[in-house]
């Protein structure tokens, strides 16, 4: 967005020239005004504080190891001291059935799952892992996207064929098969990724960060690059050529500041998406890696105790749908802000 | 021979040559004839009398893929083929232990071998007709063994026929080793050395009977007209396989092939297990199929009183393991391998399999029941090694001190299947109670086991979780096939020897057992006996568990009788 200050002369004092409030100022009023989108942004950030408070929960609350398989432990509940999986019944004994929820903090508030693991540790962390990805993900698909998107928008011709093509054989894949692809191939490397020095081990939360992150690269870059042609043929930016700006000047000082907030209202959005991806690959195996845990794969390690201890999917999936619901309404909200429209709406009402 | 996960029974083996038949990973029969729980080798739900009639219905959450026999190499459709066709032979169509003895079928008796045990004359039975109405005769045979080649499928059965090594998918001809004259109505076999184990690979599926006719090619999902009691009327893998009587079958040996008392026997695919589970409860359907894996939270709902009739529990001869790579580090070490055996809490490992009520804690590669089976588990702590009762931690820990290699990374392989991750969960706590850096790596099932099985990707993995269920009972289809020299198969995915395990001297014992079992049976199971506890101190598996099988009838269902080899006998089923 051009940085255009506007000069008011404020009634009652000719005389003073007041410093008008820049797009970005007023975008940001616009937001701070948007109750919902507060409520949003303040819910996803409690959600992520709580998540990266994971090991002190686990430490000095639940004093549990979260990742550890805990299948033969006990726990303490009503004073008592219990086995954390329960034998079957009846004469048969078929069956054993994790312990469920207790309600009490220090000792498997949550219950445990399958494995002897404490679900509430297991659902902090695996926000922290769940929004490592989707956060991580999202900035990378957007800042490829981006340059990507500038590139082939600011020099067109052949290399903007052929960045777009790229993005559509990548789109054209179904989503979920390619990442499952990528993954297994990875998974079965035995050096995981190696760039250079640097080397990305199979059960590192990069794998499935980077792999979510090439997956989306093509949805962010089309309505940038789409921004990007706009932007090229508007007079300012024929006015730089005309003065002679190098490549470079034009697309990261004229063009970028004005197509990045398409990139700022896509990026919340994107989050809630890639969080989504993650957990749907973790459910099916490719995701985050144990002994990593993610929201994903503690639903998937659900599934089999869906009748007996459904919270042990439910407490993740409830936490996937609120980091989803508050940054698809934070995304609104900043593409309301960011949208002069949007705005007049807002401010009309 | 084969691993169970999720669909039925035998052999492991055969992800490496049909997809589809991997997926459908197999569960092997087992040799046990004793059962638990509440099930009984041969019982009656409820019904009070012989029922003939009705249509026998199973739920089965998916398919066993390419229909042709020659190829198809699962339990589940095993279990609908034995009623459908026969071979010269067949294991005893009966409940407990019993059902492993050979007895003739389409052969008058069991001859002798000559030829210092490398030729068999076959008598065949005359007035038998195919489904389709056609006459069977011994020329039926030639075609049958030709196709066991010309389809791809496990050939190495029959690969001791003389002939067989020219064969190919391309072509076969077995007529040195397959003679077959239809005056005489005899079938000569001839081998090019002798196989104590060749009437039981003749009693398996792939040697029964087809049409001279059948196409020398991969039939599909058309399954050939056999001679059995019933005959395909249709299968189709998205939706059902439906068996209807057979208008020419005549009882020739109720022993071999006894007529069946359901009119249709109908296997419906595509609903969740915890849906087969509701709908058997609810009397839609008569079986959740037995290699479903019922989920654990529904296995608790089975223990109610008003299903203790419905309920059968039956021990499998079959283990559930950790192969443990000899060829890499640590477990190129005789100790590193020691000691994770030490360390493995086999209790846990049970938990996750369902519970003490379906599986048992093994140190041994033979199961029991099991012939050549002494109990026998050096890994546990206290004095008694006849049996595993608790990890012995600091025997563990001083030997991976020992072996100098504590601080080693492992990667343990296993599928993303429910079962087979948290084992591999299990098993990476174990590793890292004891000083090593253990983490997972979980593929798809139909790509882990031929993925731990070629020796390119041995660098890869440390430990692999894999499973084998019996293909007949007879102690080298669980040493020898998987713990012998002559396994490795190098830059295979059918190399079952894992571990890639080789002993020489274990080797050359296991040899003089297989060769034993023709003359001296006893002698030669006490060799096998022997050879089971030395690859055992040898530790090339952590072996976990002896998996025990459910079978959920409906209320309607009675007769139920379980068969070491082919499990459930669903033929002799009574639907009220």
């Amino acid at each position: 967005m051009a940085a255009v200050l506007e000069e008011v002369t404020a009634a009652g004092d000719p005389g003073q020239a007041v410093a008008g409030r820049s797009p970005w100022a007023l975008a940001g009023r616009q937001l701070l005004r948007n109750r919902l989108a507060m409520a949003s942004l303040a819910l996803f950030l409690l959600i992520v504080v709580a998540c990266f408070l994971a090991p002190f929960y686990a430490k000095h609350i639940a004093h549990v190891d979260a990742f550890a398989n805990n299948i033969n432990g006990t726990t303490i509940v009503n004073g008592k001291k219990v086995p954390l999986m329960e034998a079957g019944g009846g004469t048969l004994h078929l069956g054993v059935t994790p312990i469920g929820p207790t309600w009490d903090p220090a000792h498997y508030f949550l219950g445990a799952d399958s494995q002897g693991r404490d679900v509430m540790a297991l659902v902090l962390y695996g926000g922290r892992a769940s929004l490592l990805v989707g956060i991580g993900s999202a900035a990378i698909a957007c800042l490829a996207a981006t340059i990507l998107a500038l590139i082939a928008g600011f020099f067109g011709g052949t290399v903007d064929a052929l960045l777009s093509r790229i993005m559509d054989l990548i789109w054209a894949f179904p989503v979920i098969l390619l990442a499952i692809c990528i993954g297994t191939e990875l998974l079965t490397s035995s050096n995981g990724l190696q760039f250079g020095p640097i080397h990305i081990v199979a059960t590192s939360l990069w794998l499935p960060t980077l792999i979510i992150a090439v997956i989306y690269v093509p949805y962010v870059y089309r309505p940038i690059r789409g921004h990007v042609l706009t932007v090229i043929n508007k007079e300012y930016a024929e006015a730089a050529i005309a003065l002679g700006a190098s490549n470079l000047r034009l697309m990261f000082s004229d063009i970028l500041p004005n197509v990045v907030s398409v990139v700022i209202v896509l990026f919340p959005l994107m989050i809630a998406t890639t969080i989504f991806t993650e957990a749907a690959l973790s459910f099916l195996g490719v995701g985050v890696q144990p002994p990593n845990v993610s929201w994903g794969t503690i639903i998937s390690d659900g599934q089999q105790l869906l009748y007996t201890r459904p919270i042990v999917s439910i407490a993740p999936g409830i936490m996937i749908v609120l980091t989803v619901l508050a940054l698809n309404v934070l995304g609104d909200g900043i593409r309301d802000a960011l949208d002069p429209r949007a705005k007049l709406r807002v401010e009309g009402q | 021979m084969s691993r169970a996960v999720r669909s039925p029974l035998r052999g492991r083996k055969l992800y490496t040559w049909s997809t589809a038949v991997a997926i459908a990973a197999l569960v092997g029969a087992a040799g046990c004839g004793g059962s638990s729980g509440s099930s009984s080798s041969s019982s009656s739900s409820s019904a009070t009398g012989a029922q003939k009639g009705g249509t026998y219905t199973i739920l089965a959450n998916s398919a066993f893929g390419v229909a042709d026999p020659a190829q198809n190499y699962t339990l589940q459709e095993w279990q609908l083929l034995i009623d459908t066709h026969d071979g010269l032979v067949q294991f005893n169509r009966v409940g407990g232990t019993a059902g492993t003895k050979i007895v003739p079928d389409l052969a008058t008796s069991l001859p002798q071998p000559t030829n210092g045990g490398k030729t068999y004359v076959f008598h065949i039975r005359k007035g038998i007709k195919f489904s389709n109405g056609q006459v069977m005769k011994p020329s039926d045979f030639v075609t049958t063994f030709e196709r066991q080649f010309t389809v791809p499928g496990p050939t190495s059965f029959y690969s001791g026929i003389i002939g067989a090594d020219k064969c190919s998918t391309k072509g076969c001809d077995l007529s040195q080793g397959v003679v077959a004259n239809d005056s005489a109505y005899t079938l000569t076999i001839n081998l090019t050395a002798p196989d104590p184990e060749f009437f039981d690979k003749l009693a398996l599926p792939f040697a029964y009977v087809v049409p001279a006719g059948t196409s020398k090619k991969l039939t599909g999902n058309n399954v050939p007209p056999g001679t059995g009691p019933y005959m395909w009327q249709s299968y189709n893998p998205n939706s059902e396989a439906v068996l209807v009587r057979n208008p020419y079958f005549k009882v020739w040996s109720a022993a071999a092939q006894p007529a069946g008392y359901p009119d249709k026997i109908v296997e419906k695919y595509g609903l969740p297990i915890s849906e087969e589970v509701t709908q058997v409860q609810n009397g839609q359907a008569d079986e959740v199929f037995d290699g479903d894996v019922i989920p654990s939270d529904r296995l608790a709902e089975l223990n109610g009183a008003q299903f203790v009739n419905q309920v059968h529990v039956n021990p499998l001869t079959a283990d559930w393991y950790m192969a443990l790579n000899t060829k890499t580090a640590p477990f190129n070490n005789l100790k590193a391998r020691q000691a994770i055996n030490f360390a493995a809490d086999r209790n846990a490992y049970v938990k996750i399999a369902g519970g003490p009520s379906l599986g048992v804690p093994t140190c041994q590669i033979l199961p029991p029941n099991f012939p050549g089976y002494k109990p026998y588990c050096p890994y546990t702590a206290g004095s008694d090694h006849t049996k595993w009762t608790a990890p012995d931690i600091a025997k563990a820990k001083q030997l991976v001190q020992q072996s100098g290699t504590a601080g080693m990374k492992v990667v343990v392989n296993s599928a993303t299947d429910e079962t087979s991750k948290a084992l591999a969960l299990q098993m990476v706590s174990d590793l890292n109670k004891i000083g090593y850096k253990a983490s997972t790596q979980l593929l798809t099932g139909s790509i882990q086991y031929p993925f731990v099985q070629n020796s390119n990707n041995s660098k890869k993995w440390q430990v692999a979780w894999s499973a084998w269920y019996q293909d007949y009972p007879v102690p080298s289809d669980f040493l020898n096939v998987l713990l012998g020299c002559g396994s490795i198969h190098p830059g295979s995915d059918a190399s079952p020897n894992i571990a890639a395990f080789c002993d020489q001297a274990i080797q050359a014992k296991m040899t003089q057992a297989s060769n034993m079992q023709l003359t001296n049976l006893a002698g030669a199971n006490e060799l096998w006996a022997q050879v089971d506890h030395e690859v055992t101190d040898q530790a090339p598996w952590v072996d976990l568990y002896n998996p025990k099988q459910i079978d959920f009838l409906s209320k309607r269902v009675g007769n139920y009788q379980w068969n070491p080899q082919w499990y459930i006998l669903i033929d002799q089923l009574w639907v009220q």
